[in-house]
């Protein structure tokens, strides 16, 4: 039997891997022929609209749902919230109606008598100092713990502070005291909803009294047929989760979810196809959101710019859990000897959160990042060198560093850079940049390979293609491995009948993919060698594959095609796994960005005139779709740097700008020019895969608010930078 | 503490920092909604609207006519997607915001989730679906492949529809026209750099 390795092959005698390879199913997607799940349309299919909650706590009074069930058209209600429940938030789901069609379900929806007892809410979730008045009035310590006051309670107050960390390293006061510059700052970053614009939601259809098809829009999955089996007392055996394509997740779509389980009761109620898609504003409300952060900081250095001393409180909402930035991620990338930090987590009733693209790093970085670049100011020193001087605190020092001098020249850093506020104005320029790091290792994974008598392969996988072009990465994989172009490959994924694979969360998909389409490839082309060796007299442990030939040293033994034809009626099938420590995949990258920027300080209007990022991920499958993903990462951080959030309105606690008018998204002009390096030496392909999707989305805050700080020579503290932050901040630091 | 007078909300209403240096009193009194704010804020639900009688329409779509039953009030979109299952147009947001539902009317671009399918009688309607026959296509769709200007895909069908409505009305544009033309449709993903790519490279060969 032909032993042959699984490791990568030489860089430079691959045909496909890591170049600019087109998207698989580009043609499918842009023309509209792509189905996802919002898009399932069988027949006798019934739409649904939600009565949502549209306050911020409140307990439900009355609920009469019995005039809705007899709106023409309306077929079916499922009340999820029922009378005496308390709603926690503006949005909650309280009843599900299915009908004909979109219009009937909405007339029914107008049809539920529903009456609300209101009850205290918090939703100010950047004012530490109101939620421990709160507290103060509300609560009382019993057995060390802090409970609400009876009478209190009877109101709907909570408890709305949690303390969360308080670590202590090294001696930060004597640092302090020590230092040449010392610099005292308050940063923060506002919770932004995931904004999928297909809705969290699916179409269910059972196929039998026990057995059900879910179109779910998911990033899941191999993993969410047991969320609709066990509550619906199904087998997971006899539910089928299907997800051909996704209309965007960012971390918010691993779950059936209660409006998932809905849809499926409604289904079986009328006997017909339901889909049940969010509407807009309750995407937005109760389909996930980033948790805020807001800090107050101390920092430190000595003459030569090394810092020597961080000490920091922040706080923040990711709602009722009330959590908030993890403190481990605090300062971000960097680890100081003379190291205070606390974290305190405040209860809000605003919507529950869900992973976002690199949970934590993103706010963490734009809250602590900034602080530095304000440090380098008070040292007099140009930001990219106080950057420098202090990599060996961080873990990737020497790729930091090389990363740093290629932005710096992309961006042209020396020739541009003019201390902070320097600039004549009105329209002041300005340059800032950031830092950044991500794990991106595989996930746990299968495939089944699949090698015809006719020389076509299968590469099958409950794996998902959120949009990183997944479908793409495989068919390069197997592709390459065989020495065929990528179009005799067929990938198919989507469903929960295929063979196991994880879930597209954390960059670990790419890993995750690769890996077992290797192995099995290998093992496949290990048969396949030995059967051309029988067959035609040839060792074995010379044989190759290429350009849809079998070599012996060199020389062509028969075609692919010839050689499968050896396997005999019934196709090859090999199962590949993963992951496995064959040097295959590995984890961890840096990245830097830097951004140069325009600032009006007449409107407050930023501007990106030029935004550039560096990223490593080690062995790079496809180089276009890789490059998409740092694109695609810096226009989602432009967005959360300059423009969106989620605006609460404190006194009815209610989520206001729950549509693309109100919650402000980038649009194709307002994003500069961008520039994508990856950074991918030799060094960095001999690490094998590593994901991607998240690490370049974190850095953006940070480096386009220390820019805006450097062009204006004051910092607009809070992100995103709406033209109303920077005139304030202009106003103050004018003083 | 430190000194928080730069901090700041951008939206409007953002008054309860001033409420909060009242008395505690007042904190409990300004958390609680009025039961009567809440019953209004509730009763947009129960607000009467009498649907019209359904009538029997023709459409044309892609070419071909088809005979719909709806009523009066239903949009374009919904015909498109629910009725005839062209669901190359996507429904992101009733508010004409997002352009996913953007289709051809009469050769102009349409908001299909803005136009009412009765208004559309008589008219010459094409979707995304239409710029694929066979294995031939648009070449605003072999440009937004070639230059990867999708990711999750779904707000591609409506950015190529802009694409190729506003290609055919400025077919040599320039970057700044094309930055401006296409500026009503939204992308989450962030493929604004493929798709300005794909536009400029159509406009420098005349918006074929």
């Amino acid at each position: 039997m032909a032993e042959l390795s699984v490791a990568w092959g030489p860089r430079e005698e691959n045909k496909l891997i890591g170049t600019d390879v087109p998207r698989m199913e580009g043609v499918e997607k842009a023309t509209g022929h792509a189905k996802y799940s919002a898009d399932i349309n069988t027949k006798g299919t019934a739409y649904c609209k939600l009565l949502t909650c549209k306050t911020g706590h409140a307990r439900i009074a009355k609920l009469d749902v019995e005039e809705a069930k007899k709106v023409k058209g309306v077929l079916a209600v499922h009340v999820l919230q029922d009378v005496g429940d308390e709603l926690f938030y503006d949005g909650q789901i309280i009843a599900a109606v299915a009908a004909e069609r979109p219009d009937y379900a909405a007339d029914g929806i107008r049809a539920i008598k529903l009456e609300l007892e209101p009850l205290a809410h918090f939703v100010d979730e950047d004012d530490l100092k109101a939620a421990e008045a709160l507290d103060a009035e509300h609560t009382e310590i019993v057995d060390d713990e802090k409970v609400v006051k009876e009478e209190s309670a009877k109101l709907g107050h909570m408890v709305r502070v949690k303390p969360l960390a308080d670590d202590k390293n090294g001696d930060v006061d004597a640092a302090v005291a020590n230092a040449k510059a010392v610099h005292k700052g308050y940063y923060g970053i506002a919770t932004i909803s995931h904004m999928c614009l297909e809705p969290h939601g699916s179409h269910c259809e059972w196929t039998g009294d026990d057995s059900l098809l879910v179109h779910l829009s998911t990033q899941n999955v191999s993993g969410t047929a047991g969320q609709f089996a066990e509550p619906l007392g199904l087998d997971a055996a006899n539910v089928e989760i299907v997800c051909n394509y996704i209309g965007g997740g960012f971390g918010s779509k691993f779950a059936a979810g209660e409006w998932g389980l809905a849809c499926a009761e409604l289904a079986k109620e009328i006997k017909r196809p339901v889909k049940l898609m969010l509407d807009r504003a309750t995407e937005l409300k109760s389909a996930g959101i980033r948790p805020s952060g807001f800090v107050e900081v101390t920092i430190a250095a000595d003459e030569e710019g090394r810092i020597t001393a961080w000490d920091s409180h922040h706080w923040g909402s990711s709602g009722l859990n009330g959590g908030t930035i993890s403190p481990g991620v605090m300062p971000y990338v960097f680890t100081f000897e003379n190291l205070n930090r606390r974290a305190s987590g405040l209860v809000t009733n605003t919507g529950p959160q869900q992973a976002w693209r690199a949970p934590n790093h993103p706010q963490a970085c734009a809250i602590s990042q900034t602080a530095i670049a304000d440090l380098a100011d008070k040292l007099a020193m140009d930001s990219y060198d106080v950057f420098m001087k202090n990599l060996d605190q961080t873990p990737r020092a020497d790729v930091y560093a090389e990363e740093m001098k290629i932005g710096a020249k992309l961006i042209d850093w020396k020739a541009k850079w003019h201390p902070s506020g320097a600039d004549n104005g009105p329209v002041k320029q300005g340059l800032g940049m950031a830092l950044h790091t991500w794990g991106g290792r595989s996930h746990a994974a299968t495939c089944l390979l699949r090698v015809h008598p006719d020389g076509t392969v299968e590469s099958i996988a409950g794996s998902q293609d959120i949009g990183t072009g997944t479908r793409t990465a495989i068919a390069i994989v197997v592709a390459e491995t065989f020495g065929l172009p990528l179009s005799s490959v067929k990938v198919t994924i989507g469903s929960s009948k295929y063979p196991r694979s994880g879930p597209s969360g954390g960059s670990t998909t790419i890993g995750g993919v690769s890996g077992p389409n290797r192995r099995a490839a290998i093992s496949a082309l290990g048969k396949i060698f030995d059967l051309v060796a029988a067959k035609h007299n040839v060792d074995a442990g010379t044989l190759t594959a290429k350009d849809g030939k079998i070599l012996s040293g060199g020389n062509e033994v028969c075609s692919w095609k010839q050689a499968c034809g050896l396997i005999g009626a019934m196709p090859l099938e090999v199962m590949g796994e993963g992951p496995a420590d064959d040097g295959l995949t590995s984890d961890g990258v840096g990245g830097v960005q830097m951004a140069d920027v325009s600032v009006d300080t007449e409107t407050g209007k930023v501007r990106i005139n030029k935004f550039v990022a560096v990223q490593d991920c080690g062995l790079i499958v496809d180089l276009m779709t890789a490059k998409s993903q740092v694109y695609g990462a810096m226009i989602m951080g432009i967005a959360f740097a300059l423009s969106e959030e989620r605006i609460m309105d404190n006194k009815t606690g209610r989520y206001i700008n729950t549509d693309l008018e109100t919650y402000k998204l980038p649009r194709i002009g307002d994003i500069g020019e961008l520039v994508v390096e990856m950074y991918q030496p030799d060094s960095e392909y001999a690490r094998g895969v590593i994901g991607l999707g998240e690490p370049p989305v974190i850095a953006p805050g940070a480096a386009i608010s220390n820019a805006v700080a450097n062009a204006l020579g004051v910092r607009v503290p809070v992100l995103p930078l709406t033209p109303q932050r920077v005139l304030e901040a202009l106003k103050g630091g004018a003083a | 503490m430190l000194d928080r007078k730069d901090k700041n909300r951008s939206g409007p209403s953002f008054n309860r920092r001033n409420f909060l240096k009242g008395s505690g009193a007042a904190v409990a009194a300004t958390a609680l909604a009025t039961s009567q704010e809440l019953a209004a804020a509730q009763n947009n639900n129960i607000s009467k609207i009498t649907s019209a009688e359904p009538t029997t329409i023709t459409l044309n779509v892609n070419g071909k006519d088809y005979d719909v039953t709806v009523e009066p009030r239903v949009t374009l979109l919904e015909v498109l997607r629910d009725d005839l299952n062209f669901t190359g147009c996507k429904e992101v947001d009733d508010r004409g915001a997002d352009g996913a539902d953007t289709v051809l009317v009469d050769g102009k671009a349409t908001l299909a989730g803005s136009r009412l399918a009765i208004e559309c009688v008589g008219k010459t309607i094409n979707t995304v679906e239409s710029l694929r026959n066979g294995d031939q296509v648009d070449p605003v769709v072999s440009g937004f492949v070639k230059h990867d200007a999708m990711q999750c895909g779904f707000c591609t069908p409506g950015f190529v529809m802009a694409t190729r409505a506003f290609l055919n009305e400025h077919p040599k544009a320039s970057l700044e026209e094309i930055r401006h033309g296409l500026g009503g449709n939204i992308c989450r993903c962030g493929t604004y750099a493929g798709i300005t790519a794909c536009a400029m490279e159509l406009a420098q060969k005349g918006g074929a």
